[in-house]
């Protein structure tokens, strides 16, 4: 059959400055580049190119340029080119369109819309470099009010605090798994997450032994699949989270396709080499609430209640509902994934079309679980769309305690936001289990990367914190007097729990 | 679940006076060297709010329950008084006494009432958390109705104008109190309202307050989930339910409430011994949404302490004296002479470390710096 598809993007090579060294050829996993000693002309094949950049990054003559194709069918608001392709390529093929990173629709970017308060004159603004700034967060239960006892002068505290994850910076690295995602780049995560005093999540494949040294910074997760869930790992995480849902795809489970499952993953996953690892849709244990909590429960036990539990959902039109279900189902975390979180790899429809915008899911559930009382009673940590400690700051003012970053480290490493992870060629070496491919991140490298992008992100959480006249981080948390909106309506503003700017 | 009152009015701004003096022993004196002091710290205060809290005033009806009320209009008052009589005993009602002047004008209907809860309708409950809940009933439910003072033995007196003409218009100079508490205001967004002078009042807790907080959002949600309503959409109400949580609801010390308010910096409460570093650490992690961030010096009183505090980097003045049995908290330290010209020494306290005095135990929390002691540096 012939296919209808067009290449999505244009290659133009400047061939007065290539110099013919290959690095195009040899870096691009999809093989779009070909070396023709006769002719002595790199050729391309375009309808390959997936729009990474990495031959155009490595390209020492800066020889390339990757443009979008710009053939466009006669002007037509309805059939966009993307609308278009996916009809043919379904038509060619008959399957369910895949797709990787989070949602890249036009829905509103709410952070985009929301700006930040400044001290002028009445309130004196904190200059972070002269004065003590604090980030330290501490995410888990917090009691409803305090006991200390006082005897011969001495005071001893009488209340017992269940386990706290202690923060360093208000940030952590979500969940993607091994699997989705390279060693190299798990341990670049794990050991960025210990350097920073902070925390990254396996996602739901399972821990390499390897990295069980992490374990102090490492939130192991527990999904429907139960995939790598043992003892062991259970015992090394320094928390738990059950994923119920994800942001890229409410509704289903994890999928992980069987080109990806090396004997690496495998033995690491507990699953034959080379299978799908597809996640039931549900777990089949929880079918409602009280059945989480008995989940919640059994973690808790089997780890001698010394390790916070959190439950992952996926931001959907009921959230707040549901968030207060599963605090008072003992979650000492509630995990928000928003519409815009990201995935290794997961049907695109799902992707674009299911979920709602984590600023409205946020806003809703930190309201809802205040208005009943409860919000000490769990953390709430957000994932999915976060680009810059701009939306870190917002995220925070709206209620949040710490935000996930996932696609946001992944571009850290390198990533450049292709959206191909699903295919396993990441041509950075992120998204991959090819070892030829996968070496291509240096973990030593990655974790500066990380490191230096959320040193840089606290410094401006502290540069803006100060501005406002704010000295520590849990004064801003749930401050929503501190944001405006701008351009947005009435109804948005109310759910946002915010005013527009001006007022 | 979306409430109009999510959305609230920004606080206000204000730089203030603020001026509190103790007798330990519980002897009285009248408001004239307090009105002397505030008066002498004019410049601080711009005639739109000014106010006073006074201990010890109501002697001989200390069981009873003092309400001040401010009402726009009779039909505020009758409302009220319905609310009032079906809830509680009323001992008393009488227009608060006040003389006219010239610098306070369009005052509202000004009552107070000594009342006690019935004790029918108090079903277990403690008789403090059932005015705490009149309080906010009144306040957020009553039109043009609203409660400046609610507790025993002491009383508020505040308003629109310069604090000694409130002073003279309320005739303090003919109250006797052991503890004065004043206030002067110099507010940046106004709207003239007599109920937004300080002192803020609660029960027998008053706070006055200088200073902007800008934790103030996260604040007022914290307490909202512990049933206080901030209706006057000031940052010192905040300090007053907060304490009144801490201290009378949560039991916790005075020095623990200072420590939530203005709590010490992590890199201090890492080095200290483990089971202080324990208590701080849960203090922290549980009361994070009271820490009072951003420039403020307060004085903080009930009906046998008067405590002193600021922010936990000293963003605003304060400054301690005592004589004999008196103690002292002020803005400035010239009001202090001038009312006690035998003042034995004064200091500033260090930011976010209380003093504390209490009646007839003679007890300051905090011994004075000998490099802070004002009086050698700052007088010839």
């Amino acid at each position: 059959m012939k296919s209808y598809l067009l290449p999505e993007f244009i290659i133009e090579r400047n061939d007065y400055r290539c110099i013919r060294c290959e690095v195009c050829v040899r870096q691009c996993a999809f093989e779009v580049h070909r070396y023709d000693e006769e002719e002595d002309e790199v050729f391309a094949d375009e309808s390959k190119c997936v729009g990474c950049l990495r031959c155009v990054t490595l390209c020492p003559t800066n020889a390339l340029v990757v443009r979008e194709n710009p053939t466009r069918i006669p002007q037509n608001y309805n059939w966009t080119m993307d609308y278009l392709m996916d009809a043919y390529k379904q038509a060619e093929t008959g399957g369910v369109l895949l797709t990787g990173m989070g949602c890249d629709r036009g829905y509103p970017i709410y952070w985009d819309h929301i700006v930040l308060d400044a001290s002028q004159v009445t309130n004196p603004s904190i200059d972070p470099l002269r004065e003590p700034m604090e980030l330290r967060t501490y995410l888990g239960a917090k009691p409803d009010q305090l006991e200390i006892k006082s005897h011969k002068g001495k005071a001893s505290l009488e209340t017992r605090l269940t386990p706290q994850l202690k923060l360093e910076t208000p940030i952590l690295f979500s969940a993607i798994s091994y699997g989705a995602i390279s060693y190299n780049t798990c341990e670049s995560l794990a050991r960025a997450a210990h350097e920073l005093g902070t925390y990254y999540n396996t996602g739901e494949g399972g821990l390499h032994k390897n990295l069980y040294k992490y374990g102090k910074n490492t939130i192991c997760q527990v999904a429907s699949g139960r995939f790598g869930v043992h003892a062991d790992y259970l015992e090394v995480a320094a928390a738990l989270e059950i994923k119920i849902g994800q942001g890229a795809k409410p509704g289903i489970g994890g999928h992980l396709p069987g080109e990806k499952v090396t004997a690496e993953i495998s033995r690491t996953r507990m699953i034959p080499k080379g299978t799908d690892a597809l996640s039931p849709a549900p777990h089949h244990d929880i079918y409602s609430i009280e059945d989480l909590a008995q989940l919640i429960y059994a973690l808790k036990e089997a780890t001698h209640w010394e390790k916070p539990v959190s439950v992952k959902i996926a931001a959907v039109h009921n959230s707040a509902a549901i968030a207060s279900g599963i605090v008072r189902a003992g979650a000492d975390i509630v995990a928000l994934d928003g519409i815009r979180g990201g995935t290794g790899a997961a049907p695109t429809r799902i992707r674009d079309n299911v979920g709602i915008p984590i600023e409205l899911a946020l806003a809703s559930v930190d309201t809802r679980l205040r208005e009943e009382g409860i919000r000490n009673r769990a953390s709430i940590v957000i994932a999915g769309g976060i680009r810059n400690s701009g939306d870190v700051i917002k995220a925070i003012a709206l209620g949040a305690d710490a935000v996930y970053l996932g696609t946001a480290a992944l571009v850290a490493m390198g990533c450049h936001v292709c959206q191909k992870c699903y295919t396993g060629k990441c041509n950075w070496g992120i998204a991959t289990q090819d070892p030829y491919l996968s070496k291509r991140l240096n973990p030593d490298i990655g974790t500066r990367r990380l490191v230096n992008m959320i040193n840089g992100w606290s410094h401006e959480i502290k540069e803006m914190l100060g501005g406002m006249g704010i000295n520590a981080i849990e004064s801003l948390r749930g401050n929503r007097l501190r944001l405006r909106g701008v351009g947005l309506n009435q109804k948005e503003l109310d759910i946002l729990g915010i005013r527009h700017a001006g007022e | 679940m979306l409430r109009q009152h999510q959305i609230r009015d920004d606080k206000d701004f204000s730089g203030c006076s603020i001026f509190g003096m103790i007798n330990l022993e519980g002897k009285k004196v009248d408001g004239a060297p307090i009105i002397k002091a505030i008066a002498n710290m004019k410049e601080r205060s711009n005639g739109l709010g000014g106010g006073f809290a006074a201990y010890g005033i109501y002697p001989e009806l200390s069981d009873l329950y003092a309400f001040h009320m401010m009402f726009d209009d009779e039909r505020a008052r009758v409302e009220t008084e319905e609310f009032m009589c079906a809830s509680f005993y009323m001992e008393k009602a009488e227009i608060i006494p006040t003389r006219p002047h010239r610098g306070v004008s369009d005052p509202p209907l000004l009552w107070r009432y000594f009342l006690l809860p019935r004790e029918e309708l108090l079903d277990g409950e403690a008789e403090d958390d059932f005015v705490v809940r009149a309080v906010m009933h009144i306040n957020e439910r009553i039109e043009g109705a609203f409660v400046f003072s609610s507790g025993k033995n002491m009383g508020v007196f505040k308003g629109v104008g310069y604090p000694e003409d409130i002073a003279r218009f309320f005739l303090l100079d003919e109250y006797e109190a052991y503890t004065w508490v004043g206030h002067g205001r110099f507010p940046t967004n106004t709207q003239g309202w007599w109920g937004g002078a300080h002192p803020f009042n609660i029960l027998d807790w008053s706070v006055v307050h200088n200073g902007e907080i800008s934790s103030y959002g996260i604040n007022v949600r914290y307490l909202e989930m512990y049933g206080y309503k901030c209706t006057l959409h000031t940052d010192t109400e905040v300090i007053a339910y907060a304490v009144d949580l801490l201290v009378r609801r949560h039991r916790l010390s005075i020095e623990d409430m200072s420590k939530v308010l203005a709590a010490p910096l992590w890199e201090e409460i890492d080095r200290m011994p483990p089971e202080e570093r324990k208590i701080h650490t849960a203090l922290r992690q549980t009361y994070s949404s009271l820490l009072m961030n951003g420039p403020f010096s307060i004085i903080i009183s009930n009906n046998y302490q008067m405590i002193g505090l600021t922010d936990r980097i000293r963003l605003r003045p304060l400054v301690a004296g005592t004589r004999g049995n008196m103690v002292y908290i002020s803005s400035e330290e010239a009001p202090m002479h001038l009312v006690d010209d035998s003042i034995e020494h004064t200091w500033i306290p260090q930011g976010g470390v209380p003093i504390v005095a209490e009646l007839k135990k003679k007890k300051i929390v905090e011994e004075p710096p000998e490099m802070e002691l004002l009086r050698e540096e700052a007088l010839p």
